[in-house]
């Protein structure tokens, strides 16, 4: 893993830049996607993409590769913008999202798309087949790792908490899991429809290490898997505290913007914004 | 000329003498499963068995002994069962999972369609108990709905093998095919009609008994209630049926199914099932765009299971020798 200097650092900001705005593209080309979660989450898919993860864009299928899964498939849009600037399918492809015959689907497939590793949408079966593969890569001594990205609101399903118990069972430290913790869902706040608090408690009870971070704070967030990468005979979280919308200051904290896409002049406006920002993030630098 | 052939065929399938009583080993198709799946596990380290608290009755029991370190112990979560294995097929794994059909696939309906077909992994369901022969446990453990649940999603194979013998065998072959699978197996004892030698293809149909007056298509442990059926029709009135053991329900074997139909004009579908949605109803839908004849459904009719012994509860939703036997010639009335 390369060291995090401040050059580093104002790289990664700058592609998770590029990242949200990749995403805004693909959402106002699409006319419909989930555009809250898909920003909140640019940040840790960066890190991910631009920093964490042992992979070649250039060899999807490489056996020695860490396994990424997007449990909660409806921020496909910033996956997928993420696997474009990292150099996985020609950026402009973006443009593509949820048309007839595209690989970047409105949720994820892989027999379309191979390297976002499995299939998800339908929620709370990303961390149980993150398990799996965890496991798989235990009883072949495999030293690749896997990483599970979730949504808070997932977790209200039984198969989540299943899959929960069973990575403490088989003791996967070579798992480590993310929660998109934005407290936002479909028809509000996750605290007024089904309280998850507390939730870190939640999986110290099923044996398992909790971290949490600012997950909109790109240092953080590496640093944070850092340690996670030590534990040691234990699965791993991360509660990534997020800010639904984040980069874009009209979508930001408002779940109406959970299911939906900007229109056009919106859209016009999240990118000057994010343009804007981006400038900021070079003047830092200068 | 082709029934000369397919007399062969019949012959060609090696089958103990089924109307001698005496000659009939009973053994239940589980012990086949358990039997396959601990030879493909020695084949082929790569194969798993998940389990989801059944050991003894999945008979994945000789299996954890057998090979120990593919053994994988989950406890009761049958979603998970599906969704976990397909975390290990995503990395090489040949998962096999096992647990009452009634839960696996019956709970996990969505998880099965999304994670292994539409994603296309290799895992591979294996349905204990399923039927209503499971007994006195009643409806909540009879599944008589699982054929029709796993037919209708895309890429998947299902397999019902009619006895212990070809079950051992369906495993060992659904563990060397790529793609999703759902194998159906029973409880109880059951006649074991198959040898050693009697071929084995996933979807390839096979002709049991030869005829031309009605063909009795069947599947699972009811393909040797099928067979008593043609043995006694054809001695008592001289009618003389096809017996098919359609194992595949999907794919389906459809030329020997239109195969059947344009030799004997009238067919007889027997599953232990329930007749909506089930083997019979991909037999009606291929027939009806192919060769239209009339059929006549052996199988439970849109009703729920309940207590009771197997056999009783076999003869008690009309799927008995007696029934199969005037469903027949209900068919043989109805041929033009």
């Amino acid at each position: 893993m390369q060291s995090l200097t401040p050059q580093r650092l104002i790289e990664l900001r700058l592609a998770a830049n590029d990242v949200r705005q990749g995403i805004i593209r693909s959402l106002v080309a699409a006319g419909s996607g989930h555009s809250a979660g898909s920003l909140d989450m640019a940040d840790v898919f960066t890190a991910l993409y631009f920093h964490i993860l042992r992979h070649d864009p250039q060899r999807p299928d490489w056996a020695k590769r860490d396994r990424l899964l997007l449990s909660c498939g409806h921020i496909a849009p910033v996956r997928y913008s993420a696997m474009a600037y990292a150099g996985y399918f020609p950026v402009d492809e973006l443009l593509t999202l949820r048309r007839l015959g595209t690989r970047l689907q409105g949720h994820p497939e892989r027999m379309r798309l191979p390297a976002v590793e499995t299939t998800s949408g339908p929620l709370g079966e990303g961390l149980a087949q993150g398990v799996g593969m965890a496991l798989g890569g235990k009883l072949d001594r495999e030293d690749w790792r896997v990483y599970v990205v979730t949504s808070d609101a997932e977790h209200q399903c039984g198969l989540h908490w299943e899959a929960m118990m069973t990575a403490g069972k088989f003791k996967l430290d070579n798992l480590i899991s993310f929660i998109d913790r934005n407290f936002i869902q479909i028809d509000g706040s996750t605290e007024e429809i089904m309280p998850l608090e507390p939730l870190a408690d939640k999986y110290r009870s099923f044996n398992w290490e909790v971290f949490e971070c600012d997950g909109n704070d790109m240092a953080a967030i590496i640093a944070t898997v850092e340690r996670a990468q030590t534990v040691k005979g234990k699965p791993s979280v991360i509660i990534a505290n997020t800010v639904p919308g984040k980069g874009v200051s009209y979508m930001e904290g408002d779940y109406t913007w959970h299911g939906k896409p900007p229109n056009k002049e919106q859209a016009a406006l999240a990118l000057a914004q994010l343009q804007a920002d981006r400038e900021q993030i070079g003047a830092v630098h200068v | 000329m082709s029934n000369v052939n397919l007399v062969e065929s019949a012959t060609a399938m090696h089958l103990v003498d089924y109307t001698n009583a005496a000659a009939l080993e009973s053994v239940p198709t589980r012990n086949g499963f358990g039997q396959g799946l601990v030879e493909a596990g020695k084949r082929d380290r790569n194969v798993v068995a998940i389990c989801a608290d059944l050991s003894e009755s999945t008979r994945m029991l000789a299996f954890k002994e057998a090979c120990p370190e593919q053994y994988i112990e989950i406890g009761v979560a049958e979603q998970l069962l599906v969704a976990m294995a397909g975390g290990l097929a995503a990395v090489g794994k040949i998962p096999f999972i096992a647990s009452y059909a009634m839960f696996n696939p019956g709970r996990s309906w969505e998880q099965v369609r999304t994670i292994m077909c539409l994603n296309e992994t290799n895992v591979k369901i294996a349905g204990a108990h399923a039927g209503v022969s499971v007994g006195p446990d009643g409806a909540t453990h009879q599944a008589i709905e699982d054929i029709a649940i796993m037919r209708v999603i895309p890429h998947m194979t299902v397999v019902v093998p009619c006895d212990a013998v070809q079950t051992k065998k369906a495993t060992l072959a659904l563990a060397a095919m790529f793609g999703p699978a759902y194998l159906r197996f029973a409880r109880e004892k059951s006649a074991v009609v198959t040898t050693e030698e009697t071929p084995f293809e996933i979807g390839k149909a096979q002709v049991f008994r030869e005829g031309g007056d009605v063909a009795i298509i069947a599947c699972g442990i009811l393909v040797y209630n099928a067979l008593m059926a043609a043995a006694e029709l054809a001695k008592e009135d001289g009618i003389e049926c096809r017996v098919v053991n359609n194992h595949t329900v999907k794919p389906m074997d459809e030329p020997a199914i239109v195969a059947a139909a344009q030799t004997c004009r009238a067919v007889v579908t027997v599953e232990e099932h329930q007749v909506h949605g089930g083997m019979g109803s991909r037999v009606a839908e291929i027939l009806a765009q192919r060769y239209p004849v009339p059929i006549e459904f052996v199988g439970v009719d849109d009703r729920f299971g309940e207590s009771g012994e197997p056999t009783e509860l076999i003869e008690h939703y009309g799927m008995g020798t007696a029934a199969i036997k005037a469903t027949v010639r209900r068919a043989l009335s109805r041929k033009v």
